[in-house]
């Protein structure tokens, strides 16, 4: 492959230059590669467990090993693959985005990195223990010394304590870099949507991030010095909120570089800017903050008092604004653009279609008597796979689409492309869909097996059969990226004619990135130049009436 | 419906539950459906054709904007009065000072219901059963014995954990008689898949007789098999765990067994109360379910013969 490696001493070898590399764009691929290889396992671990729920009253694989399957697949998923991805994409593309030689603290990036590895590595070798059994929630008094009395829960602890760090430290530099090194002319608010959204998330990850850190250094004070935060007379609730006042933070924080993502493949790929810039972006300073306050929404069913209830229905419902208006912004951006079904097109018009689905099942949790019957159940399960699944990870494969011939010089494979889109879009929806019905006929989450009751051999096999397409389709993409690597057609600096800084420096970006920066006067540093009779700067008045200023020859555009 | 709990309710507490179920349903899915459709429909009708030059660059429209956010702030504002509404209707606040009529506690791996107003607090205990009265709303207190679990019944309500170290409450009530399933549904363990339960409503008489005969002590075995199963569960210590009113067995954290034979499941629904499956169970317990807090016994099939002859006797 073609990669060019700036920042390495001659004398090493290619490995060590690699790892000793802290260039953002090394270290962005290498947070993207930990993602991929952790998603192998998670993946294996999916199928795993899919597989013995194949069918009712199975005994493929015990309950104990299930258990700390299901505790591995979820923790892996969430800190070791959605995570370092959307970090290393943040890595990759913020400086290039805003025309910046390097993240603002080039080692310390890479000890984030380096951080967040150590962590997957501890998750992993505590394998060899015995691995944490409590879920991926970990919740207590099951994740106390007398119920897990492994060391599986502490190398769980030390994990995430290792990534948890690493995360923080890595959104800092997004936030100094952001700040700092926007070049000349582009003021914060006219970084691109995917820029932006990191920007955001990274305040996120900085507040949310050190409330678990804490929360797990109360629980190994309670497993290893005897304390008793949240057992022997502590709160098991304690840990709950603890928890989630992380955890529903922690799931914006995996969805708003994926909104930025989106938010860059569907205007170019409609030919129009995106619908609504300042909208979009604010909603995410909406939602940045609201995600502190919706947290206990988790916790509809421990018992909290009415009022406490009503309240965080209340602000769960008043998230969904912001977040309807990204969707509306996007489908909004389609209107009267001229659509091209390229791959990462083709992967964010899904995820507009699975993202809202998810969204409408979150609402329907908001509306709390609901959530008393469904939590808990398969229902939640197919909700947060919707979001996160059909939507960040469905973003994701849109980056990777729309990114791989900056990254590496050449595009992915078409007709391979393509098959993979439908299968692993056939295979997630078939995985996923019949879940909702799953938790309505009662089925709880987390379950290793399940009684033969009617239907639910029936759904269950389906959604294992589909995980298979899943698995097939997945697997064609890891072979299109091998394949391309080397047999990719070229692609150039701009192959999909985007208006952003990171396609004026050649692919792959040399280093240090730009010899030279285009004026930049707009959002669309690109667009101007190539439309220097009428650049974005010139355009009146964006949100008139008519929908900003039109050209007579564009009202004139036929597709 | 009869394969979908949640939408059969079968309780005036359950039925507020399902029909803001399908409301909220309905209205979500027309969102869906909108989305869904403009979305297929702008991808399509503006694909590219091969029209040179670019499009129409829209920049975007404030008063559109502003036009869906109340829009969506309107629905929202609505589904959330409907949902505080529909509290009140399937989770009235209880009455100050009101004493449960049943207390259920939470066990790894089982669920246990104590009735206190039968011969003094939780002398009547049962396992993997809730027995009520058709028609007649109970007050519930939940609790734990261990870590976090929680009681759904989907034909019955709403779900509530119990946590241990706090006392929740939750109300039950069956329109009719019939057994209604459930389950724990907040991941609590090893077995947390078979913690299963029935909530059997009887006929407000039957109930009352039920009640009655739970709260006698165990009769003593009549036959020579069942007398030896007695003797062999005193002296392989099974009181230690388990108690068994009448032959001063005590014990606390495995099920009580006072009227095991009464009862229609073994072990958190893992298999039915048949004499067979009696004797799977306690030949290997960690075979039928590993990790139960049941040590497996090395029983002689004379001794399982015999244990079933009195476990099955009591009635
Ligand atoms: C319209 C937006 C959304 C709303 C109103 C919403 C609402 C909710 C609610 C109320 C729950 C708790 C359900 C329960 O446990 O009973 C939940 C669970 C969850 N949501 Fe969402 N959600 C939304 C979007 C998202 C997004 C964007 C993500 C992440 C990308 C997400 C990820 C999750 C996850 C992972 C869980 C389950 C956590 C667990 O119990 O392990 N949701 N959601
Ligand atoms: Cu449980």
């Amino acid at each position: 492959m073609s990669l060019i490696l700036p920042t390495s001493p001659p004398e090493s070898g290619r490995v060590a230059r690699w790892l000793a590399s802290t260039d953002h764009k090394a270290i962005g691929i290498l947070y993207v590669l930990t993602g991929m290889v952790f998603m192998l396992l998670g993946g294996l671990e999916a199928l795993a467990m899919r597989a013995q729920l194949a069918r009712p009253n199975a005994t493929l694989i015990t309950a104990q090993t299930y258990n700390e399957v299901f505790t591995l697949h979820g923790t892996t998923m969430i800190f070791f693959v959605v995570m370092p991805m959307l970090l290393g994409f943040s890595n990759y593309l913020v400086p290039l985005q805003i025309g910046a030689r390097d993240m603002a603290f080039p080692r310390l990036n890479a000890f984030g990195l380096w951080l967040t590895v150590m962590g997957g590595l501890l998750l992993y070798a505590s394998v060899l223990v015995g691995p944490a059994d409590a879920g991926w929630f970990s919740y207590a008094p099951l994740s106390e010394k007398p119920y897990a009395m492994g060391e599986g829960t502490d190398f769980w602890i030390a994990a995430l304590l290792f990534a948890g760090f690493g995360t923080t430290l890595t959104a800092i530099n997004v936030i100094v870099t952001a700040i700092r090194y926007r070049a000349p002319g582009m003021g914060l608010w006219q970084m691109p949507m995917f820029a932006w959204m990191a920007f955001v998330n990274a305040f996120i990850i900085t507040f949310a991030l050190p409330c678990l850190s804490a929360a797990l250094l109360m629980l190994e004070v309670d497993r290893r010095l005897g304390g008793h935060f949240f057992s022997h007379g502590g709160s098991a609730l304690l840990w709950q909120h603890y928890f989630w006042l992380f955890g529903h933070p922690e799931v914006y924080i995996m969805i708003l570089p994926a909104w930025g993502i989106i938010s860059e493949v569907i205007p170019v790929f409609s030919r129009k800017p995106i619908f609504g810039y300042e909208f979009v972006a604010g909603s995410s300073v909406a939602i940045a903050l609201l995600s502190f306050a919706v947290y206990a929404h988790h916790m509809f069913v421990v018992g909290l008092g009415r009022p406490v209830n009503l309240a965080f229905a209340a602000s769960t419902m008043l998230i969904a604004i912001p977040t309807g208006v990204k969707v509306a912004n996007w489908v909004a951006t389609l209107w009267k653009g001229s659509i091209r079904f390229e791959l990462p097109m083709l992967y964010a018009l899904a995820f507009i279609v699975q993202f809202t689905f998810g969204g409408v099942t979150g609402v329907s949790f908001a509306v709390l008597p609901i959530d008393w019957q469904v939590t808990d159940s398969y229902y939640v399960v197919a909700h947060m796979h919707y979001v996160l699944m059909g939507g960040t990870i469905f973003a994701l494969l849109s980056g990777l689409h729309y990114y791989f011939p900056k990254v590496t010089g050449r595009h992915l494979t078409r007709s391979l492309g393509m098959w993979s889109f439908w299968l692993v879009t056939l295979g997630f929806n078939g995985v996923f869909l019949v879940q909702h019905a799953l938790g309505l006929m009662g089925m709880p989450r987390r379950v290793y097996t399940y009684p033969d009751l009617p239907g639910w051999g029936l759904l269950n096999v389906l959604s294992t059969l589909s995980a298979g397409l899943l698995g097939v389709g997945m697997t064609m993409i890891l072979w299109n990226i091998l394949r391309s690597l080397r047999v990719g057609e070229v692609a150039g600096a701009n192959p999909w004619n985007a208006w952003t800084l990171e396609w004026w420096c050649a692919s792959p970006p040399p280093p240090g990135n730009f010899t030279d920066l285009p004026p930049i006067r707009s959002r669309r540093p690109l667009w101007d130049l190539a439309h220097p009779e009428d650049t974005d700067a010139d355009r009146p008045r964006r949100h008139d009436q008519t929908h900003g200023h039109i050209r007579p020859e564009e009202r004139e555009h036929h597709q | 419906m009869n394969a979908v709990p949640t939408l059969d309710p079968a309780s005036s507490l359950a039925w507020p539950l399902t029909r803001l179920m399908w409301i909220v349903f309905a209205l979500g899915g027309a969102v869906f459906v909108a989305v869904a459709t403009f979305t297929a429909y702008y991808a399509w009708r503006y694909r590219h054709r091969g029209a040179r030059g670019e499009p129409p660059q829209i920049f975007g429209n404030a008063r559109e904007e502003v036009l869906w956010m109340v829009g969506a702030a309107a629905l929202l504002a609505g589904l959330f009065a409907l949902a505080w509404w529909t509290m009140n209707r399937v989770d009235p606040a209880p009455p100050a000072g009101r004493t449960p009529d049943v207390i259920v506690t939470g066990h790894q791996w089982y669920w246990e219901a104590a009735y206190p107003a039968a011969g003094g607090r939780g002398a009547v205990r049962v396992a993997n059963e809730v027995h009520i009265p058709a028609g007649q709303r109970l007050l519930v207190e939940l609790r734990s014995a261990d870590v976090i679990h929680d009681l759904w019944l989907p034909r019955l309500g709403r779900k509530m954990d119990a946590v241990p170290g706090q006392s929740n409450w939750l109300w039950l009530e069956a329109d009719r008689p019939g057994r209604y399933g459930g389950t724990c549904a907040e991941f609590c363990g090893a077995q947390h898949a078979w913690m299963r339960l029935d909530v059997v409503a009887d006929a407000p008489e039957a109930f009352g007789a039920w009640l009655a005969a739970q709260a006698r002590s165990a009769a003593p075995p009549s036959v020579a098999a069942a007398q030896a199963g007695a003797a062999l569960f005193a002296r392989e210590g099974c009181g230690t765990c388990h108690a068994l009113r009448g032959v001063g067995a005590r014990g606390g954290p495995g099920p009580d067994l006072t009227h095991f034979a009464s009862r229609q499941i073994i072990a958190g629904g893992v298999l039915t109360n048949t004499p067979a499956n009696l004797r799977t169970w306690l030949r290997a317990p960690q075979a039928v379910k590993p990790g139960t807090r049941m040590p497996t016994y090395p029983l002689t099939d004379a001794d399982l013969g015999h244990l079933g002859a009195y476990l099955g006797g009591l009635k």
